[in-house]
């Protein structure tokens, strides 16, 4: 029969057992939501404490004392504005004094503008800040399809870092992938989180948020018709959406009916409002992110020198939307929607 | 019915669980018992339910017929028939059919002075049946994480149920059930061809016995587990195949509810290399 000893083994092996599994594994209850119809699967589903977490890392600052219109414009009273020239330059103070609350809090209005003289530009910081005023403005505007009239404002990105937390570079190109022993092709089998710890392509970004590679791996028919999307293009669009699925704190089932992941009809408005963000990230790393690299010392740029850029997470930071959909914008109409 | 000349059936009376002698009696080859009556109860019941339901719904054709769980939202309670209420019944009924046919294997089991291994094993199945169904809708407080009943409908379910895990092969325990399916099929496959060879020898040779069979296998990889043990082998890698099903799904919301591949990280945290 079972010796002592085997059961020693056996009680201290159900111990360890139990300890694994307490610390690697979270517990009932969960908070859910229905995504789809009844009986699809199709739900979000997460821990309180995780709530909780969300919440309490999305408590916005308070908003700036309302400030007395000077009726003066800001270009009349202070050297060289070239953004935000028509602004009352009382409102103008207001919305600096924000801006250092939101991006530098602890280095303050020097972090940008030379001590001593706020007009210079000699500080690279004056000159990407600025971009970034004209690109929070686009964004409001021009991309009310993804950030619908809630808007965004420097602290959506920057959450008080003076470089947001959530930025991407172009990874070191595999100088063995040319080997076929330990090659990794397009950066792919590493534990990493870009792709939310799957085996998929490593840079989900380049391809998508930069360029404008398009999402079109599903079969359209029941059965093959000719060659359809390679391995390749369809794990990069895997690769995006591990990203994306992580940045927000969602899964697939958010925008997909996975018994048909292309079909719009089976889709949340979820999907539409995340395809306009696709875009939007495009539009933002190739037209206000990229042309800005030459501004930057090298030590802020990534490895092979290339600028930090947006992907989903730099705004949503874990939410499946950012701040948990609480506007700041109402607070700075006319700095932010002019 | 269909017994060979043959083949001689014994008829034991007792062994029952409930009832005595109410049901002890069969019909046909079959054995009836109170369970059997439950069985065919909850099994007629629960039947004509899901032609009612499917009555409710658009189509007839057997691929699309879908009976679903209440909404999320309606949590632990009733639903209204139309509304998930059926799929309540159903599942209700399910359950009682699955269980009274193990009880009546019970019996059987009892009546013939042989040990429980054939129900107990068939509970390993209704085990993972009800953990979908009832234990993993509890732990996250609503019968609407049940799978619906339908035939592409369910399969529809378990894609997006995987893919609100992100990838579900990360999924530890989905890992293992999956290693033991196919460890069944094959202990399965060997021991089935090994017998067979042994039993239908090349024309003009006598069939063989099991010191053949031990014999081949210790010819080709040193060990043979035996004829009994080999059925032990076979019977633990089937239920553990049920098993870890079970425990794959059940994990998967209660016990965790992010992508399974982030579950690794504390293989990545591991002091040794962090």
């Amino acid at each position: 029969m079972i010796g002592f000893g085997l059961k020693v083994a056996g009680a201290v092996a159900a111990v360890a057992a139990c300890f694994f599994v307490y610390l690697t594994f979270g517990f009932p209850p969960v908070v859910d939501t229905q995504s789809g119809l009844r009986g699809t699967g199709m739900a979000q589903i997460t821990y309180p404490s995780t709530v909780a977490r969300l919440r309490a890392a999305n408590v916005l600052p308070e908003a700036q004392p309302a400030a007395e219109p000077s009726g003066e414009k800001s270009s009349a009273v202070y050297e060289n504005v070239q953004v935000l020239g028509d602004l009352d330059s009382n409102e103008f103070i207001r919305f600096m004094t924000a801006i250092t609350e939101w991006v530098s809090p602890q280095e303050g209005c020097n972090y940008c503008h030379e001590e001593g003289n706020l007009a210079s530009d000699k500080l690279y910081q004056k000159i990407v800040a600025r971009r970034m005023i004209q690109m929070t403005i686009d964004i409001n505007s021009k991309w009310k399809s993804h950030v619908a009239e809630t808007g965004v404002t420097c602290h959506t990105c920057h959450r008080g870092n003076p470089v947001p937390a959530n930025i991407w570079f172009k990874p070191e190109p595999d100088s063995r992938m040319a080997t076929y022993a330990g090659g990794r092709a397009g950066n792919q089998n590493r534990a990493n989180p870009a792709v939310a710890f799957s085996s998929l392509p490593g840079d989900p970004f380049s391809p998508y948020l930069l360029g404008a590679t398009e999402i079109r791996v599903q079969p359209t028919t029941a059965l093959p018709r000719g060659q359809g999307a390679s391995i390749q293009a369809t794990e990069g669009t895997y690769g995006l959406m591990m990203h994306m699925s992580d940045a927000l704190g969602v899964n697939c089932t958010s925008c997909h009916n996975t018994q048909a992941l292309n079909d719009w009809q089976q889709a949340g408005r979820t999907r539409s409002i995340a395809w306009h963000g696709i875009r939007m990230a495009r539009d933002l790393n190739t037209n206000y992110v990229e042309p800005l690299t030459a501004q930057f010392p090298a030590s802020r740029l990534g490895p092979t020198g290339d600028v930090a850029k947006i992907n989903c997470a730099t705004c949503h930071q874990g939410a499946n939307k950012p701040l948990l959909g609480q506007n700041m914008v109402r607070d700075y109409l006319a700095a932010l929607r002019p | 019915m269909a017994m060979l000349s043959f083949e001689r059936k014994y008829r034991v009376r007792g062994g029952t669980l409930i009832g005595g002698d109410m049901f002890d009696f069969w019909v046909g080859p079959f054995y009836v018992g109170f369970f059997g009556v439950t069985t065919l109860f909850f099994s007629l019941v629960g039947t004509l339910l899901i032609f009612v339901a499917a009555a409710d719904g658009p189509t007839w054709n057997p691929w699309q017929i879908n009976i679903a769980p209440p909404d999320i939202s309606v949590g632990l309670g009733l639903a209204p028939l139309k509304e998930g209420g059926f799929w309540q019944v159903i599942t209700v009924c399910a359950i009682g059919a699955f269980g009274s046919w193990a009880l009546r294997e019970v019996e059987i089991c009892r009546k013939l002075g042989m040990g429980y291994h054939v129900p107990f094993a068939f509970s390993v199945a209704i085990f993972a049946y009800v953990t979908l169904v009832v234990i993993r809708p509890i732990l996250m407080g609503a019968w609407g994480h049940g799978f619906p009943y339908g035939i592409l409908s369910h399969l529809d379910w378990v894609s997006n149920t995987g893919y609100q895990y992100l990838h579900f092969h990360y999924n530890p325990a989905h890992m293992l059930a999956v290693t033991f399916f196919f460890t069944t099929c094959m202990a399965l496959a060997l021991h089935g061809s090994l017998i067979l060879s042994s039993t239908n020898p090349a024309p003009g040779e006598h069939v063989k016995t099991p010191e053949h069979e031990d014999t081949y296998f210790r010819d080709a990889i040193g060990y043979s587990v035996g004829t009994l043990g080999i059925h032990r082998v076979g019977l633990i890698l089937a239920l553990n195949a049920g098993f870890w099903s079970a425990v794959c799904i059940v994990i998967s919301g209660p016990f965790w509810t992010r992508g399974w591949p982030e579950w690794w990280g504390w293989w990545l945290n591991l002091p040794v290399w962090r």
